[in-house]
């Protein structure tokens, strides 16, 4: 069974998710990685907005394949998530509400998780061809130079998720 | 001798990222269907039902597999009869992945530096392996090397008395470590023997061998099937959610070595394992 979950993506509807469901999610998402992080995460020190509202936004470490002619996107699956745990806690802290991406967390994210009330999602990695068809529009925000790490807003359909992280620290690359 | 002009390796290179990316060997695709039918976890059969259904339409629609279409790795087996004429071999088959690259919407995911960054913006350079062979013929393989697996690959200077057992541990550690990072169901490459790089590059050379064949040396085939049953049996399953389907294949490459060594070299790809091969 999948369960339905579209934007505006409150702590509530958050809270009701439990590690192991396969989610199917519709809203805005934003996209950053590596490099974008960095220079997110150097703006807020610097004082400066994030590219985008933090409060409630769900962020999907991807960097998506160019978009061939008539698509939104190329492929666009997501990328190992431990690299950009440096930097989740923080923004996690400041309102964002969800992560997309694939393999397991280190324990300061996770008591972020738990302390913010968010949530981990994982995309199937390498499935990005199938995800891509669940991106109905994408539109560079930030840091343009950055290429394919470059922010994009999404808008989303139905794209498959599975918890990985509940909102409670309840972890699917744990379970035994 | 036979001359044979590089811009031939350039079209070849350029044809071939494109269908790598696109498109798996049959060898690859019939283990994961193969594994998905003996799964008996069932959260772990439907995530290779959607890896399945993803080859599917990446043939179909012809977009890659995975946004991560790699650091172009490419190897060259050049028959020592052959003349390559018409310009410089390397930059031939660097104009091949930057041809490739940007006319078939694959992601430039190469940096100039590897501190301080900064995309080359067309993913050169390649990767060049060049080996001298018999013959007049030139042998390409092209293998798109995603950075989620390579990132979790591994090497080890035993010593000799770590024997068999230690080799062994190794691998399957390594695999054990590595988990849901680098999107499992993983196809692992094992160098053991040679030097320090000589057992890394025989380990990412294993990645290109048909999963559906051995080692020549009853040995060290009888090891691969004992690695790959005991990977698979370590839990970690498709997307390091558990399962019984860890790895889709393990092959290995043995050299002589040093009295004084035993290198062991893993090199971690994913369940997109992608390679071919062209003979000009
Ligand atoms: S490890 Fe493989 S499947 Fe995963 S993102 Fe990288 S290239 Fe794609």
């Amino acid at each position: 069974m999948e369960i339905k979950l579209s934007a505006p993506i409150t702590k509530e509807k958050l809270a009701a998710l439990k590690a192991g469901d396969r989610v199917l999610l519709t809203g805005t998402v934003y996209t950053a990685r590596d490099q974008a992080h960095k220079r997110i995460c150097e703006a807020l020190t610097r004082g400066e907005d994030a590219p985008f509202e933090l409060e409630g936004a769900i962020i999907y470490y991807v960097g998506p394949s160019p978009a061939p002619p008539g698509r939104p996107i190329g492929s666009a699956g997501p990328t190992t998530s431990y690299r950009m745990d440096p930097y989740a806690p923080a923004l996690l802290d400041l309102g964002q509400a969800a992560m997309i991406g694939k393999g397991p967390r280190n324990e300061e994210v996770k008591k972020a998780i738990v302390r913010n009330g968010a949530v981990y999602f994982a995309a199937i990695g390498g499935a990005a061809a199938l995800i891509s068809k669940s991106v109905k529009s994408a539109e560079v925000i930030a840091y343009d130079d950055l290429g394919a790490e470059a922010v994009r807003r999404l808008e989303v359909e139905d794209m498959p998720l599975i918890v990985a992280i509940d909102s409670r620290g309840c972890d699917l690359y744990e379970r035994d | 001798m036979r001359e044979l002009d590089v811009k031939e390796i350039t079209e070849a290179i350029a044809g071939l990222s494109k269908e790598t990316n696109v498109s798996l060997s049959e060898d690859v695709k019939s283990r994961i269907c193969m594994m998905r039918m003996k799964e008996t976890d069932e959260g772990a059969k439907s995530i290779l039902e959607t890896i399945e259904k993803n080859i599917k339409i990446a043939g179909e629609e012809d977009i890659p597999l995975c946004q991560d279409t790699g650091l172009a790795c490419v190897f060259l087996d050049i028959g020592q009869d052959v003349h390559l004429v018409g310009g410089s071999l390397k930059d031939a088959v660097n104009e091949g992945v930057r041809r490739g690259y940007t006319e078939g919407y694959l992601r430039k995911s190469v940096v100039t530096d590897p501190i301080r960054r900064g995309n080359t913006g067309d993913n050169t350079p390649a990767r060049i392996i060049y080996d001298i062979v018999p013959g007049d013929k030139v042998t390409i393989t092209f293998a798109p090397k995603g950075f989620g697996s390579e990132n979790m690959s591994r090497i080890a200077m035993l010593p000799p008395a770590a024997g068999e057992e230690g080799v062994k541990d190794f691998i399957v550690d390594a695999v054990r470590q590595a988990g849901g990072n680098p999107c499992p169901p993983v196809v692992v490459g094992v160098g053991i023997g040679s030097t320090f790089d000589g057992a890394a590059l025989m380990a990412k050379k294993a990645l290109l061998l048909p999963l559906d064949e051995h080692h020549e040396d009853p040995y060290y085939a009888a090891m691969e099937d004992e690695l790959l049953e005991r990977i698979n049996k370590l839990g970690v399953g498709p997307q390091g959610f558990g399962g019984d389907t860890t790895a889709i294949g393990l092959r290995i490459n043995t050299a002589p070595t040093h009295i004084a060594g035993m290198p062991v070299a893993v090199n971690i790809n994913c369940h997109v394992a992608r390679h071919k091969s062209v003979t000009l």
